[in-house]
């Protein structure tokens, strides 16, 4: 079933913005950030007005509710991305920490100076610095898959690569360049060298139908705000052994069993990770987030995406010719809806302006991506990405709003 | 609500499409001082040679950005050469201060009437074109990257082992 746009529109109460004297808001920046539908808004109002306490310690008919809706969102997560049960589940304020709490939990406890980790050269910094932070700290060795010239994940040296390293860490899809990395392939490959393998799939579980069991990977992150979902809440997804065997990353409440003077004793996992307390009404959000994209159906979604950037590749390029040029795969089945674009030489800063004043909002930037934009040869792109409320409309204002940028700096 | 013709004046487009003084210098002699813009991965390269009668000798520019920092980079150049290093100086803080961005004392309180003043004695001439980035608060930075950067090489420049 194709998605009906113009009903989801409606669904999206800052689509009714106008900015710039009455310009309507065409949102093109859902790779950065989603907007929210009101289910989501009203669920966590719902929430603040009607059961908001602490969870995990009233006894208190609210506190209850509040940790029932809480344990609640984390079935719903569970479900979302094919995970056998909860108890692999852990909520981190977004997915930048989910992959330290990896690197500063797992990569401490068992990496060693010498010992390698297979990264991508498409990595956002998130899944970067970490691991250049534990470098720095332990010596360890780190290895890059690079990007082919047709801006694919180049596995031509992936058995070379993966031989004897202990974890590997890579990209569900680049969020510069759209391409999806062959997640499965890349498991097989890591657990044949004896390494554990983590997915960041940050722009992934919004946009398509995730089965972490399917993927077969240990451990998987992503944040809740570009799938729907409020700020200030992320997912770190890993096998219950794992989590069992982890340290704790960080200490405080919530996340022991026992605290004396002269010690203490985790708490049962995943609340071993949760230190403190933890972002309950953006899980309650979040919640709301999968019971809406739930409904949208994920295969509908995928479909949509495709098809919308399918048309945008060809609308721009009828257009503009030689002058657009795309930064990601050429055949739209093998991308996520992120259109990352050069335009006559006009810096992208200068287009995301004029586009702006069009009332079309882009990103324009490295995109936190500063060896892949290097290996592009350019400092920034400006980007268009799409989501489950844009249509054929919105790339046409974009379209329209280039013409605008090639008058003034062309 | 400022529209586009605030932000992108003729003069601007124009120090855009032809930059003067683009290039490079031998350094040394001259500084050679790199300034980044981390929002936007813009980068600028300020060559500056300052001669034995404490004036700008020669300044070049390279690197690449936005038609805001390239053109503010051009305009820098042009209305630094031969001028003294202090006279320089001025004109940063001037320049600054027409962005909006006050040097914070230690006390908390900011330089306005300082920087007021070398507002009024500095000449902006063409520079005054780029007074429009205000309304534009993230543009701030494109605008100020070449002028920190020439902050840098002129202390580069004169230091006393240089
Ligand atoms: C691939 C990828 N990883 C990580 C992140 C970081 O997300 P967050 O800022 O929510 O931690 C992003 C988004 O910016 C992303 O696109």
């Amino acid at each position: 079933m194709a998605l009906d746009v113009a009903r989801i529109k409606k669904d999206f109460p800052i689509l009714d913005v106008e900015v710039h004297g009455g310009k309507r808001l065409v949102y093109l920046d859902s790779a950065s950030s989603s907007q929210k539908p009101r289910a989501v808004l009203d669920a966590m109002d719902r929430y603040y007005e009607t059961t908001h306490a602490n969870i995990h310690r009233g006894v208190y008919s609210i506190a209850e509710e509040a940790t029932r809706l809480y344990e609640e969102s984390k079935t719903k997560v569970a479900r979302f991305i094919g995970a056998p049960s909860a108890r692999g589940v852990v909520y981190t304020k977004n997915v930048t920490e989910a992959i330290n709490l990896i690197v500063y939990s797992w990569g401490r406890a068992n990496l060693r100076e010498g010992d390698a980790v297979l990264l991508t050269e498409m990595e956002h910094h998130a899944n970067l610095v970490p691991w250049l932070i534990l470098k720095e700290e332990r010596g360890i060795e780190l290895r890059f898959l690079p990007m082919a010239d047709d801006f694919s994940l180049d596995l031509t040296d992936l058995d070379r690569l993966v031989d004897g390293v202990k974890f590997v860490s890579v990209t569900a899809m680049s969020n510069v360049l759209g391409t999806l990395t062959p997640v499965r392939r890349l498991a097989e490959a890591a657990h044949a060298a004896g390494a554990l393998i983590a997915v960041d799939a940050a722009q992934y579980v919004p946009h398509i139908s995730t089965d972490v069991v399917d993927l077969d990977c240990d451990f998987l992150g992503f944040t809740g705000h570009k799938m729907l979902g409020p700020t200030g809440i992320g997912v770190l997804w890993a096998r219950d052994e794992l989590l069992e065997e982890m340290p704790a990353f960080l200490g405080g409440g919530e996340m022991i069993r026992d605290v004396r003077l002269d010690g203490w004793t985790p708490n049962e996992i995943p609340w071993k990770f949760e230190a403190g307390t933890p972002p309950i009404a953006e899980a309650v959000g979040l919640s709301a987030a999968i019971d809406y994209l739930s409904a949208l159906d994920l295969e509908a979604v995928r479909e949509h995406e495709v098809s919308l950037t399918a048309y945008a590749m060809r609308s721009l390029t009828e257009r503009y010719g030689d002058d657009i040029t795309f930064y990601g795969p050429s055949e739209p089945s093998m991308r996520g809806g992120v259109l990352s674009i050069g335009f006559k030489g006009i810096h992208p800063h200068d287009i995301s302006q004029v586009l702006d004043e069009e009332g079309v909002c882009v990103r324009a930037g490295h995109h936190c991506a500063k060896p892949l934009m290097r290996k592009l040869g350019v400092s920034a792109t400006a980007r268009a990405s799409f989501y489950v409320y844009n249509d054929e409309a919105d790339v046409d204002a974009l379209a329209d709003g280039l013409e605008s940028t090639a008058r003034l700096f062309g | 609500m400022p529209g586009l013709e605030d932000l992108y004046r003729e003069i601007i487009l124009d120090h855009y499409r032809n930059p003067r003084n683009r290039g490079e210098l031998d350094a040394p002699p001259a500084a050679r001082v790199e300034g980044f813009n981390p929002l936007c991965g813009d980068e600028v390269v300020v060559y500056l040679l300052v001669g034995g009668d404490g004036r700008v000798a020669d300044i070049r520019i390279s690197g690449q950005g936005c038609s805001i920092s390239q053109s503010s980079a051009s305009m820098m150049s042009a209305s630094v050469k031969g001028k003294t290093v202090d006279e320089a100086r001025a004109l940063i803080r001037a320049f600054k201060g027409m962005m909006s961005i006050h040097e914070q004392r230690l006390d908390g309180s900011e330089d306005d009437a300082a920087d007021a003043a070398a507002q009024s004695e500095v000449k902006m001439g063409d520079l005054e074109a780029l007074q429009g980035v205000v309304k534009f608060p993230v543009r701030i930075k494109c605008a100020t990257l070449s002028w920190n950067t020439l902050a840098q090489a002129l202390d580069e420049a004169t230091a006393p082992n240089a």
